[in-house]
């Protein structure tokens, strides 16, 4: 009976925090949605299909790349494919990390909670561990909180796409890099930390001058990885 | 309904799966070796700064350092509100509340 109590208390208060942690966030992603809703038919998809893509690959840039080419003619399925597959390696880097958490959970689970797995439910997954720990409630409140808000910001984006202004236009974006940069400044507490961040802004500087399409990230990541795990080999005392 | 979007839609979804379990799938075979974990610590340090810095910089898509790129200047202001407050929602207030000022009031 107590434990019962206990248990329930704990589910309410990770919604509680699910709910507050996601809200912010959804500021930025709601624009992006309706963006995806908007752009996917304006390049001539009907809104079942931009709403089945949003629903089946759930991966905003490489959404909107592939409506780019939909839309400028390039309909090639390999292409498309292809540059899908490598706008999202990223995801690679981000699997890794989070695979020592999910390879102790059962099989269906790692198998829906690596589908959700998506930039913004990661990086609030990770500044929970680092809070609190690792919660499988948590990971997977964020993630399909985040899925769902993606799903009905692009189905309503188009299903009224011509009666929305640009949302994009109004600099409402800023609000994903504002809540990427509340998760990052904590992080730069030490100077390995800080060397890394100054690294991966370098160069994904660079990669977004000289490199097409989402490969600044993966560039960047790798590059600032690497020079963390050096400087992390040469002192191992820091932490 | 087109059935080559479609299929379009269903290759990209396969595509983008795979790059999101393949980590899974390598380590429960082989395990992760220390190292690596290591390595990895940086990796969401890495991974933010990479989406925020040129979203900031580059909002163009050309280095853009000038008094005229409000994302430059709202980031500035969110990123002081991020280190003196943690709060997120002051944080995307006051920095697009300056993007907002800057593109619709004042250019």
């Amino acid at each position: 009976m107590e434990k019962n109590k206990t248990c329930r208390r704990l589910k309410t208060s990770i919604w509680k925090e699910v709910l507050q942690d996601c809200l912010p966030m959804s500021a930025g992603l709601i624009p992006f949605g309706l963006t995806c809703g908007i752009m996917g038919r304006t390049a001539g998809l009907s809104t079942f299909e931009i709403t089945l893509m949003s629903a089946a690959v759930f991966a905003g840039a490489s959404q909107f790349i592939a409506i780019g080419m939909l839309s400028s003619g390039v309909a090639s399925w390999g292409l498309i494919v292809l540059t899908t597959f490598l706008v999202n390696l990223r995801h690679l880097l981000m699997g890794a990390y989070m695979a020592p958490y999910f390879l102790k959970l059962p099989r269906p689970l790692q198998y829906l909670l690596a589908f959700g797995m998506v930039d913004e439910s990661y990086a609030l997954t990770v500044s929970r561990i680092e809070r609190k720990g690792y919660d499988v409630n948590y990971n997977l409140g964020v993630s399909s909180l985040i899925y769902i808000i993606w799903l009905l910001a692009t189905f309503l984006g188009a299903l009224f796409y011509q009666s929305i202004p640009d949302p994009l236009e109004w600099g409402i974006d800023f609000a994903l890099p504002a809540t990427f940069m509340v998760l990052l400044i904590p992080r730069l507490a030490n100077r390995t930390a800080l060397i890394v961040s100054l690294v991966s802004a370098l160069c994904a500087v660079w990669g977004t001058l000289y490199l097409p399409g989402s490969w600044y990230i993966i560039v960047a990541a790798v590059a600032a990885t690497l020079v963390g795990g050096i400087m992390e080999r040469s002192k191992p005392n820091e932490r | 309904m087109n059935g080559k979007i479609i299929l379009i839609i269903f290759g990209m979804a396969a595509a983008t799966y795979l790059t999101r379990i393949g980590a899974q799938l390598i380590f429960a075979h082989a395990g992760m070796p220390a190292w690596l974990e290591r390595w990895l610590k940086h990796v969401p340090t890495a991974f933010l700064t990479a989406l925020i810095v040129p979203e900031l910089l580059l909002p163009q898509g050309y280095l853009d350092l000038t008094f005229n790129n409000s994302y430059l200047l709202a980031g500035i202001v969110a990123a002081f509100t991020a280190y003196k407050t943690k709060n997120v929602l002051l944080t995307i207030v006051l920095g697009m509340g300056v993007i907002i000022t800057l593109n619709k009031l004042i250019l």
